[in-house]
């Protein structure tokens, strides 16, 4: 299945491949860098941590809303985990976990954030490349 | 089929203005039904719980003092009218926001007392979040403490309900949540450090440690709103008004605590 994202307003979506449950190609065509990734888990403006827990002893205040993070670069492919950032409602339309790169289907977007995904192509793979490294 | 029977007691309720709407099956149901009170550490809790230590307390005080002082080009006090708080305004926190005929709608309890500001004193009203317009507010609130909400089931507020149950529904904002996701769906559990909690409005306007203030209801929605990443409302937007009504009516028979301590 091929999507085709287009932005509402101003920045340009990258065109990604979904393969089943998965986007296998990284968005930006380069692998991720897993330092800055664990950063950006831990960052409040990527919002991971409101919701999840994970491998973070630093961080005094992280959330049960979801499952731990620990443990999925061994439960999901890289491929699985890009498309769960990317459209988690893609793999369950119920799901309270936000769609990171994506700019439509949304409603009363607060007029800072329209027509913007959550983070960059850039962020998704490095975010990638850490839970990657998450095994155990 | 639906019996005559059925029917009949439909249409009753409908005439008694009586909201039938089908409950989702997400809402909680009213014997689960926890303030945000019960959510908090102890030390909180008894900040809530000593008079002398709840520094909302400050608010009431003042709103006392303004109840008493003469104001705008009438030079009555709401005492004036009113007279004895104690006596007038029990029970009224527990049905506001209440229908206002002259505007159609309705309005909260800021809203009521700006509208005694202008209507009754001629004064220009208080802006909302001023320190005035809390402690009359806080004031008024306080003389329902104990007392059960109690939102008016008629006809007339039975529409504004129902937009503030549909906003409550929806999902929005950029991280594409609906209030229900966390305050039916995930109660128990924790954003980050907090609570997530019903969003049952027993307190306010409550003294929340994070603002080191006394602060409205609205104030509170709006923050849950800016979190969605959602297009805010402006103080005394309908919409929010609608938003406390529903919320009032999932606290329907709940005690009132003004003024409540939050996190
Ligand atoms: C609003 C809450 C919320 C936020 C914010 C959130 N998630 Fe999730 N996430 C969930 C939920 C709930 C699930 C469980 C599966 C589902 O419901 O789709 C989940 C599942 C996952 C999974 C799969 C977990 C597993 O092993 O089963 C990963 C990986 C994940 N999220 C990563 C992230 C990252 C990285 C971020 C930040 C960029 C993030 N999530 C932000 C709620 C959230
Ligand atoms: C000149 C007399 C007068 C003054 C002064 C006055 N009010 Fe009122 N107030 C009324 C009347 C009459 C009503 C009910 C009718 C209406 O206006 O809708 C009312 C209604 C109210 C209500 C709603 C009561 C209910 O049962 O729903 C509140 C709350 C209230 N006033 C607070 C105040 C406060 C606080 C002040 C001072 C800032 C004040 N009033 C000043 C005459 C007055
Ligand atoms: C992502 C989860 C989330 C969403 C979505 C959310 N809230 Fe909240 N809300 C919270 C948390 C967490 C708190 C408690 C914060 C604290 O105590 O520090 C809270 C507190 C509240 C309170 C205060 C309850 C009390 O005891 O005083 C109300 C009312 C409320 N929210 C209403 C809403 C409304 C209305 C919406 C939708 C416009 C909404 N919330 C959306 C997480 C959420």
């Amino acid at each position: 299945m091929l999507a085709l994202p287009c932005a509402a307003g101003g920045q340009e979506l990258r065109p990604y491949t979904i393969t089943g449950d998965a986007i296998v190609e990284s968005l930006t065509g380069a692998p991720g860098d897993a330092v800055r990734g664990r950063a950006l888990v831990l960052e409040r403006t990527s919002t991971c941590i409101l919701c999840h827990s994970g491998p973070f002893p630093e961080e005094k205040f992280q959330g049960d809303l979801a499952p731990s993070l620990s443990g999925s670069g061994s439960r999901w492919s890289k491929g699985q985990l890009r498309l769960r950032l990317v459209s988690a409602s893609r793999l369950n339309p119920a799901t309270i976990m936000p769609s990171y790169y994506r700019v439509d289907g949304l409603d009363r977007v607060a007029p800072a954030w329209r027509g913007k995904p959550i983070l960059s192509a850039e962020q998704i793979e490095d975010i990638v490349a850490y839970l990657a490294t998450l095994l155990e | 089929m639906k019996s005559a029977g059925t029917i009949v007691a439909v249409a009753l309720l409908i005439a008694a203005g009586i909201a039938i709407a089908p409950l989702a099956a997400t809402e909680i149901p009213p014997a689960e039904r926890r303030s945000g009170y019960s959510f908090m550490a102890p030390d909180t809790k008894a900040i809530q719980d000593d008079d002398t230590a709840n520094p909302g307390m400050l608010w009431v005080l003042d709103g006392e003092a303004l109840w008493n002082s003469k104001a705008g080009a009438t030079g009555n006090a709401c005492a004036d009218c009113h007279n004895d708080a104690r006596a007038s305004m029990k029970g009224v926190a527990a049905r506001y926001p209440a229908y206002d005929k002259a505007l159609a709608r309705p309005v909260n309890l800021e809203q009521r007392i700006n509208l005694c500001r202008t209507r009754q004193q001629q004064a220009t009203p208080f802006a909302f979040e001023s320190r005035d317009l809390l402690a009359l507010t806080a004031f008024v609130a306080e003389q329902s403490r104990g007392a059960a909400i109690a939102p008016e089931a008629t006809a007339e507020l039975a529409p504004f309900v129902a937009k503030g149950r549909d906003f409550f529904m929806r999902r929005q904002g950029q991280l594409n949540l609906g209030c229900t996701n966390c305050h039916d769906d995930n109660w128990d559990k924790h954003l980050a450090g907090s609570a997530v909690t019903q969003a049952l409005p027993t307190g306010y306007p409550i003294y929340r440690l994070e603002w080191q203030s006394l602060g409205s209801l609205q104030r509170r929605l709006r923050n849950c709103i800016t979190g969605m990443r959602a297009q805010n409302y402006d103080y005394g937007a309908p919409e929010l008004v609608e938003l406390e009504l529903y919320l009032m009516t999932r606290a329907r028979g709940m005690p009132i605590e003004t003024p409540a301590v939050r996190p």
